[in-house]
């Protein structure tokens, strides 16, 4: 059954190439995404380090926790996951489709200015007091509007490249990618509706309230994770790790199984984040067993990803980037395994409002997002740039171990406070009355907040390696200019 | 009805339109009954629109992004009923744009501090949270205290509100200015307003209504208005 995939993946390669890809446009998005990693990485140390001392939020509205959460979530999702995700899209639907990308230069300068404007003005209309209110949307209106027109542009390009393809059949990161892109559209529509004050102001109300609004704001929540974290990243892991092992994909059969259930099975999980709320219970438990389902089409893909490597494992020794890459696709699995677990109501019960939740994100969101990206930008640079390779594989290496150090202390340290916040707020003394106050579990939790930051702190320097590797490669004359483009 | 995956991966329209069939689902049947079935939202006595300067206080409450710390949903378990008071029901956020249940306590649970503290404690806190709780990690919010409530259209204000769902009587509208003036500082005719908005906490500003006052104003709003003397388990029932 895998031919169908070989030969896509075979004849993306070897065909005599007439077109012209646009690398440009790539290139630009790569740059932007470097570029929001450190500010996005930046920002989440700051945060850290106000939740160890509150004394760094310096006493300035606009420097209060409050205002700069959202710049950290809407930097590390949608400007450097959004960047890596335009990069890689429009990269590898032009090589699997052997097409130049639909629409001219003009339109695809303007998705990149676009984009880089909103995520500017977001951040901007953050911290100067300006939000929805609701978690991962709170852009205002008017920047949801010229986000609309963004993200139809992006949707003409990709979808009308696919469209313009010399290949019979769509590659399977295409599949996941076209999804990403319709239904993201579909949640940031839906969720966003809101009245202005007036049309001259920011403000608006949304025209959900209380119960109906929590359902509809976590079914867009859970959904940004299970399409934009999830099922875009996995489309830039079905076209990069094949590429980096110099192997076909393992099952065409699984990434057909597995593409059509994880759309189907996530867009019902999102009411496992409104467990003993108010939402009527027949809802909670329609989340909760799709959740738990939604594990086994996770591990569809975790398992197609690693056995990719099947004859290839060597390679983790000799090429980090790849390292990058596996190891991603292993915080795949642990943390969609995690979040079936934590989904159950009684285990929610403790999980819930405390930092294991926040641990968990991150394991997939520094673990599999950040380390696939990475994994995907030190492919593509050397590609992109014409450099004959890296310009060090042990700085990549330096950077593969002091990130995985960092996620490692990140996690480790919200799992122990997490849990331990869940058990301090339900525990009673032997007269039967609770046994601790709410300051006395914050109090318990400062020293893995402090390990928290210290995590981030890691991650941040991997990523500044990366930057002066990437920067190097570009500029040093070691990694000299190829004869030919020849890499495909 | 079975399509095979060989005619779908070769028509990007077909995948794209199975596509959107297959994601619509889910959220379609989870979603629509929440609006549909009458009970999803409980009858209880004594739930009304915010006062004008509450609803000021609140879209504070959302500017400044409260609802990051702290959340305003009490689950129904055994300790959180006991730690902050009987769980929150669906009907007490009925008026909520946007809900701000919240996700994570990084401080504690908010949907029933209305009451538990008095006026001058709130006011004292969100200047100096260390003060009077040492171990806070919460920031101070003294500049609230030197902002002016911007008050120029808080007719508006009401009147959007209405049209998303909240009712706003026409009274209610035309007096919006005078309401906000008379609960902000003890000036005002406070007991007209008290007919339009029963319960409402009188705030202690002085001069020009503040930031710091509307926000007050809010947080002791916040989970007192139903009357639970007037409920019953059956009522309470989804």
């Amino acid at each position: 059954m895998s031919d169908v995939t070989m030969d896509t993946f075979a004849g993306a390669h070897a065909a005599p190439r007439a077109v012209v890809y646009n690398e440009k446009i790539v290139k630009k998005f790569i740059i932007a995404a470097m570029f929001w990693a450190i500010v996005a990485f930046l920002v989440g140390l700051v945060l850290a380090l106000q939740l160890s001392w509150p004394a760094f939020n310096l006493g300035f509205s606009f420097t209060n926790f409050g205002r700069l959460r959202p710049v950290h979530t809407s930097g590390a999702i949608f400007a450097f996951g959004g960047s890596a995700l335009f990069a890689t899209s429009f990269h590898i639907v032009q090589r699997t489709c052997r097409a130049r990308l639909f629409g001219g230069e003009a339109l695809h300068n303007f998705i990149f200015w676009g984009y880089q404007f909103f995520i500017v003005m977001a951040a901007l209309s953050y911290v100067m007091g300006y939000s929805q209110g609701q978690e991962y949307a709170e852009p205002e209106w008017h920047l949801d509007l010229f986000l609309t027109i963004v993200w139809v542009a992006y949707a003409i390009v990709f979808i009308g490249t696919v469209l313009m393809r010399e290949e019979e059949h769509i590659y399977v990161a295409n599949w996941f990618y076209m999804a990403f892109i319709l239904t993201i559209a579909v949640l940031h529509l839906v969720n966003n509706a809101a009245l202005p004050v007036s049309m001259y102001m920011a403000k608006s109300y949304s025209v959900y309230s209380g119960v109906q609004n929590a359902l509809i704001q976590w079914w867009y929540g859970h959904n940004a994770v299970g399409f934009f974290l999830t099922a875009a990243f996995l489309g830039m892991m079905y076209y990069i790790i094949p590429k980096q092992a110099g192997r076909p994909i393992y099952s065409y059969r699984l990434s057909v199984v597995h593409f059509w259930s994880l759309v189907f099975m996530y867009i019902w999980a999102g009411p496992h984040h409104l467990h003993y709320t108010a939402l009527p219970d027949w809802a909670q438990t329609l989340g909760m067993v799709f959740s738990v389902m939604l594990w086994m089409p996770s591990w569809g893909g975790m398992i197609n990803g690693l056995m990719t490597l099947s004859g290839a494992w060597d390679k983790l020794r000799t090429d980090p980037a790849l390292r990058f890459s596996v190891t991603a696709v292993g915080f795949y699995g642990m943390s969609t395994f995690e979040g079936p677990v934590m989904s159950i109501r009684s285990v929610n019960a403790l999980a819930h409002y405390t930092d294991w939740v926040v641990g968990h994100v991150h394991s997939g969101a520094l673990g599999w997002v950040a380390f696939i990206s990475f994994g995907a930008i030190y492919y593509l640079v050397p590609v992109l740039w014409k450099r004959s390779g890296l310009y060090s594989t042990r700085l990549v290496a330096w950077h593969y171990w002091v990130a995985t150090l960092g996620i490692v202390l990140y996690i480790t340290a919200l799992w122990v406070a997490g849990i331990m916040q869940g058990l301090m707020w339900r525990a009673y003394d032997q007269f039967g009355f609770l046994q601790y106050s709410f300051s006395e579990s914050v109090n318990a939790v400062h020293p893995y907040y402090v390990i928290r930051a210290l995590g981030g702190v890691f991650f941040l320097i991997g990523g500044l390696i990366m930057v002066y590797n990437l920067i190097m490669t570009v500029r040093s004359s070691t990694t000299e200019m190829r004869s030919s483009a020849a890499g495909a | 009805m079975f399509i095979r995956q060989e005619t779908i991966e070769k028509n990007a329209v077909l995948m794209l339109v199975l596509t959107l069939i297959t994601i619509s689902i889910g959220g379609l049947v989870e979603i629509v009954p929440t609006f549909t079935i009458e009970t999803t939202v409980e009858h209880v006595k004594g739930i009304r629109p915010y006062t004008p300067l509450e609803l000021m206080g609140r879209n504070i409450y959302v500017r400044e992004g409260c609802y990051l710390c702290h959340s305003q949903q009490i689950r129904a378990l055994k300790d959180e009923v006991e730690r902050y008071g009987h769980y929150s029901l669906a009907a007490e956020s009925m008026y909520d744009h946007p809900f701000q249940w919240g996700s994570k306590r990084i401080g504690p649970d908010l949907a029933r501090v209305g009451g538990k503290y008095s006026n001058d404690w709130h006011y004292a806190h969100l200047i100096h949270p260390q003060a009077l709780v040492p171990e806070s990690l919460m920031p101070s919010y003294s500049f609230l205290a030197e902002n002016t409530l911007d008050t120029k259209n808080i007719e508006k204000h009401l009147r959007a509100s209405r049209m998303v769902g909240v009712p706003y009587t026409d009274e209610q509208i035309a007096n919006a200015r005078k309401d906000l003036e008379a609960q902000a500082s003890a000036a005002g005719d406070m007991d007209a307003m008290m007919k339009r908005y029963p319960k409402a906490v009188q705030a202690s500003g002085k001069g020009e209504p503040t930031e710091l006052d509307a926000l007050v104003a809010y947080l002791q709003v916040l989970g007192t208005m139903v009357d639970f003397a007037d409920t019953s388990t059956e009522k309470l029932q989804q």
